[in-house]
C-alpha cells in the first residue's frame, strides 16, 4: 500500500457537536474512552500500510497537535514520507474563512506532487470505524474507476444529517449523489472517503479552486457524476457518524455493545492513540459498574451504570454515574448524581449536585467548567 | 558518547527458576506484573523519573521477549541522543566470550560501555524488584557521606533475615558489618540490591574480583566484603516505602494482591512518579450489565461479563457469563470461559479455561494433592487450553508437560 497516499480533511462541518467543538476541530473531539475521532481514521490508514498521510487544517487545531505530535503512536515518524501538516492560508482572498478543503488542497498542492505516490485516498475524520483500505484500493482498480466513494448501510446514517446518499447500479456504479434529500429512497450512505489517482485529485483541484469552489465532494465530485466514472465500495462493518450531540452521544453508547467495541477495535488491526500511561483501573470494595467503558487511571468506589468514564476519572463512593460520558480528569464530589450527561474535560462537579440531561438531548457540560 | 555523571546497569539476566513455569519462556524481569506492567518497568521508570538516562540492561537468560519489549527504550522515555538504553548481552571478545558468571562479573564484562560515558558514579540495580525509588535522593546522599558505596536497605521482619544480605551500621549510617543470609542476624536492614559505586573504585575492586579464580562474582557475596575489609567507607541509605522482590510464585502473588488493597501502599495512580510500560493501543475495559467487579485491578482490553473479586485482571483478558475469579493474577490475553471458576491462581499469558473447567477448588477429602508454595497458589502455564472437564486442585503448579498424566480424579 506504499502506493496510496492518505489524506485527512477536517473541514467537515461541527456545528450540531456543540459546546464539544468551540475549542478543539473535530479530529480532536475525545471519543470511546481514550481516543479522539482522529485516531480511527489515521489508524485505518496506516494499517492498510500507508505510509504518507497529509492533514489538512482548517481552525481550532491545537488540541489536534498536541494529541498527533510527530506521528509516532501512528508508526508515521519516519524519515522518508511520514505524517505531513497541512495548514490551511492564514489569509484568503475575499477573507472568507477557511473551512475550505478546495483552498487548503490548493494552497498545499506542493505536497500532493512532490509525493510519490500514484493514488490518493482523501477522506474527512466524521467516520468512526474499522475498515479495510487496501481492500478499498483493489476495488477501485478492479474497477477501473476514475473515483470510488465508500458508502454503508448497516447503520441508520440518514438519521444523523449532514449526510450523502448515494443510488448505485448492480455493478457498483454510483448513478446519483443527494446530499440530505428530503426524500431518500437510498440506504447507501457515503462515509465521505475517496479513492482516486493523484493526478486527478490535483487536476480537480486546480480546476475547480481556479473557479472560487471551496469543497471537494460537493463542488468538484459531484457535477463530474456523468463524465468520470464513479463507483460505490460498501463498508459493512460498524460505522458512527461524528456530526451532532445526539449522534455523538448515541454512537459512544453504542460502544458498550461487545459486538460493536469487537468490530470498531480489532476487526482489521488495532486503533492506535496517544498513550498517557495511566495505571490499570480500580474497583474498590463496594463499586457498582455495569455495562460500561472503563479507561485506566480511574478509580471505582460508586456507581457506574451505562456509561463511558475517560481516563483518570475519580467515582468516589456515593457518586452515581448513569446513561452518561465523563472525559478525562473529571472531579466529582461525594454525592454527585449524574444522568444522560456528556462531561468534557477536567471538569468539576461540586459536592452534592444532580445534573440530568435527556437521551436525546443530552447535557453537555463545557471543558474547564465548575458547577 | 556524551560524558554522564551516574551511568545505571540493570541486571536482567537472571533464570528466576523460582518461579518455575512462569519463567520457562522469559526472563524474570519480562514476567507480567500489576495489570499492565512487566516486573522490569519499575526499575526503568525509577530511572527515567530519577532523571538517570544511560542505562545498560544486562541479559543474558531468555532474552527474546525482553530485548523486544525495552526496544530502544521509547516507553521509558529512555530513547536518547548520547545515552538511554542499551541491551548488553553478554559477547564474543579477541580471546573468546563467556557468560555472565556472576553479577559483578557481568559488570566487569562491560567496563567499556561504563567508560564510554566516563561517569562518576554507577548504580547498581536489579530488574526484578517492585518499587518507587528517587535515585537521585540516594545520590545526594551518597555524596554527603563522601561514600565510596552507598547501599538502600529496609528493615524486614527479623524471622526473614535469613533470606537476606544485612547490614550493621554505626550511627551515622556506616556500613559496619555485612552478613549474607545469616542464620542468626545482627540487624534487620537488608540490602535491595540497589547500589551507588563511585566508578573508580569500583572499577579497581572488579578487576581484583576478576583476578580471583576462587570468587563467585557476586556483589553481595564478593565485592561488597572486599570492599568492607579494605575499609573503604560503606553507607546504608535507608528506604522506608514500599519495596518487594518478586522472585518466587508466593511474592509474586502476595505483591499483585498489594495493588489491590483498600489504601496500598505503593499507588500505581501518581502522576509525578509515573510507571511507564510498553502496551499495545487496546480499547478501554468494557464491564458487561451482569458483571460484578470488586476490589480489583482491571486493565485495557478486559471484556468483563461474569465475577471478579480481589483478583489483577491483565490487558486484554477476558471474562465471560457466569464466570467467577477469586483472589488471581489473571495475566494478558487469558480467556476464562462461561461459568468457569477461577480460585487463588495465577493463570499465564494467553491461556484459554474452557467453560466450565475449574481451577484452584479445594481437595475433596482423600484426595492427595501436591502443595508447592506457601499460599496455596495454584498456578497455570501460559499458551495452554484447560479443558472444560478439568478440575485442577488447590496448590497446584501445572505445566503442559504435565498435561497427560493427569490423576483421573482431577477431571470432573
Amino acid at each position: 500500500m506504499r502506493n496510496l497516499l492518505g489524506i485527512i480533511d477536517l473541514s467537515e462541518p461541527t456545528e450540531g457537536l456543540g459546546e464539544l467543538t468551540i475549542h478543539r476541530t473535530l479530529g480532536a473531539v475525545p471519543f470511546g474512552g481514550r481516543y479522539r475521532v482522529i485516531d480511527f481514521t489515521l489508524s485505518n490508514m496506516v494499517n492498510a500500510g500507508i505510509r504518507n498521510v497529509g492533514i489538512l487544517l482548517n481552525d481550532r487545531f491545537g488540541p489536534l497537535l498536541d494529541h498527533i505530535k510527530d506521528g509516532k503512536e501512528w508508526d508515521l515518524n519516519r524519515q522518508r514520507d511520514g505524517m505531513f501538516l497541512l495548514p490551511a492560508p492564514l489569509r484568503t482572498e475575499g477573507g472568507e474563512g477557511i473551512t475550505s478543503n478546495l483552498i487548503n488542497l490548493r494552497h498545499n498542492r506542493g505536497y500532493l506532487e512532490k509525493s510519490r505516490q500514484e493514488y490518493a485516498i482523501f477522506s474527512g475524520c466524521s467516520m468512526v470505524t474499522n475498515l479495510d483500505y487496501e481492500a478499498v484500493l483493489a476495488y477501485h482498480l478492479e474497477k477501473k474507476a476514475d473515483i470510488t466513494v465508500v458508502y454503508n448501510q448497516t447503520q441508520d446514517l440518514a438519521a444523523y444529517p449532514p449526510y450523502t446518499a448515494f443510488v448505485t447500479a448492480e455493478n457498483g456504479r454510483v448513478l446519483d449523489m443527494a446530499l440530505n434529500p428530503m426524500h431518500c429512497t437510498s440506504s447507501k450512505i457515503s462515509l465521505n472517503m475517496y479513492v482516486m489517482r493523484k493526478d486527478l485529485l490535483i487536476n480537480l483541484v486546480d480546476h475547480y479552486s481556479a473557479r472560487q469552489k471551496r469543497d471537494l465532494f460537493t463542488e468538484a465530485i459531484m457535477p463530474r457524476l456523468g463524465e468520470l466514472k464513479i463507483y460505490g465500495y460498501e463498508h459493512r462493518g460498524y460505522v458512527g457518524a461524528i456530526n451532532s450531540l445526539r449522534s455523538y452521544y448515541q454512537h459512544s453508547m453504542d460502544l458498550l455493545r461487545p459486538e460493536v467495541w469487537q468490530d470498531l477495535f480489532y476487526t482489521h488491526g488495532q486503533i492506535n492513540t496517544k498513550v498517557k500511561h495511566e495505571a490499570p483501573v480500580r474497583y474498590l470494595e463496594g463499586s457498582k459498574v455495569s455495562n460500561s467503558l472503563i479507561a485506566t487511571g480511574c478509580t471505582i468506589e460508586g456507581t457506574v451504570e451505562n456509561s463511558i468514564l475517560f481516563r483518570g476519572v475519580e467515582v468516589g463512593p456515593g457518586v452515581v454515574i448513569r446513561d452518561s460520558i465523563v472525559m478525562q480528569k473529571a472531579k466529582l464530589g461525594p454525592g454527585v448524581t449524574l444522568r444522560n450527561v456528556i462531561l468534557d474535560k477536567d471538569v468539576t462537579i461540586s459536592a452534592g449536585k444532580t445534573l440530568t440531561g435527556d437521551p436525546s438531548f443530552p447535557m453537555v457540560i463545557t471543558k474547564l467548567a465548575t458547577v | 558518547m556524551q560524558k554522564k555523571e551516574v551511568v545505571a546497569m540493570l541486571l536482567a539476566g537472571g533464570q528466576g527458576s523460582r518461579l518455575g513455569i512462569l519463567t520457562k519462556k522469559l526472563a524474570k524481569p519480562a514476567v507480567p506484573f500489576g495489570g499492565k506492567y512487566r516486573i522490569i518497568d519499575f526499575t526503568l521508570s525509577n530511572c527515567s523519573n530519577s532523571g538517570i538516562d544511560a542505562v545498560g540492561v544486562l541479559t543474558q537468560y531468555q532474552p527474546l521477549t525482553l530485548n523486544s519489549y525495552i526496544g530502544i527504550g521509547s516507553a521509558w522515555d529512555l530513547d536518547r541522543s548520547g545515552g538511554g538504553v542499551s541491551v548488553l548481552p553478554p559477547y564474543v571478545r579477541e580471546q573468546g566470550g563467556e557468560w555472565y558468571k556472576g553479577t559483578a562479573n557481568a559488570v566487569y564484562q562491560n567496563m567499556d560501555f561504563i567508560d564510554q560515558h566516563d561517569p562518576k558514579y554507577v548504580l547498581i540495580l536489579s530488574g526484578d524488584h517492585i518499587y518507587k525509588m528517587d535515585y537521585s535522593s540516594m545520590l545526594r546522599y551518597h555524596k554527603s557521606k563522601g561514600a565510596a558505596v552507598t547501599i538502600a536497605v529496609i528493615p524486614v521482619p527479623w524471622e526473614e533475615t535469613h533470606r537476606f544480605g544485612v547490614m550493621k551500621t554505626d550511627e551515622n549510617g556506616r556500613i559496619m558489618e555485612f552478613q549474607e543470609k545469616p542464620k542468626v542476624a545482627k540487624s534487620n536492614l537488608a540490602s535491595m540490591g540497589v547500589y551507588i559505586f563511585n566508578w573508580k573504585e569500583l572499577k579497581s575492586f572488579l578487576e581484583a574480583d576478576e583476578a580471583d579464580p576462587n570468587s563467585n562474582n557476586d556483589f553481595g557475596r564478593n565485592i561488597i566484603p572486599a570492599m568492607l575489609d579494605a575499609e573503604e567507607p560503606l553507607y546504608a541509605f535507608a528506604f522506608k516505602e514500599y519495596w518487594k522482590d518478586v522472585g518466587t510464585i508466593d511474592s509474586l502473588w502476595e505483591a499483585n494482591m498489594d495493588l489491590i488493597a483498600k489504601d496500598p501502599e505503593l499507588k500505581l495512580n501518581d502522576s509525578k512518579w509515573k510507571i511507564f510500560s510498553l502496551n499495545q493501543t487496546l480499547p478501554p475495559q468494557l464491564v458487561g450489565p451482569d458483571a460484578d467487579v470488586q476490589g480489583s485491578l482491571l486493565s485495557d482490553g478486559c471484556l468483563v461479563l461474569g465475577k471478579v473479586h480481589h483478583s489483577v485482571i491483565f490487558t486484554g483478558a477476558q471474562i465471560a457469563e457466569g464466570a467467577e475469579v477469586t483472589d488471581s493474577v489473571i495475566m494478558p490475553g487469558v480467556k476464562i470461559g462461561e461459568g468457569a471458576i477461577v480460585q487463588k491462581a495465577i493463570i499465564g499469558e494467553n491461556t484459554i479455561v474452557e467453560p466450565g473447567a475449574k481451577i484452584g477448588v479445594p481437595a475433596r477429602p482423600g484426595e492427595k494433592v501436591e502443595i508447592s508454595n506457601e499460599n496455596g497458589i495454584t498456578v497455570i502455564e501460559d499458551n495452554v487450553t484447560v479443558p472444560k472437564t478439568m478440575r485442577i486442585v488447590q496448590g497446584t503448579v501445572l505445566s503442559v508437560a504435565a498435561w497427560p498424566e493427569f490423576p483421573e480424579e482431577w477431571i470432573s
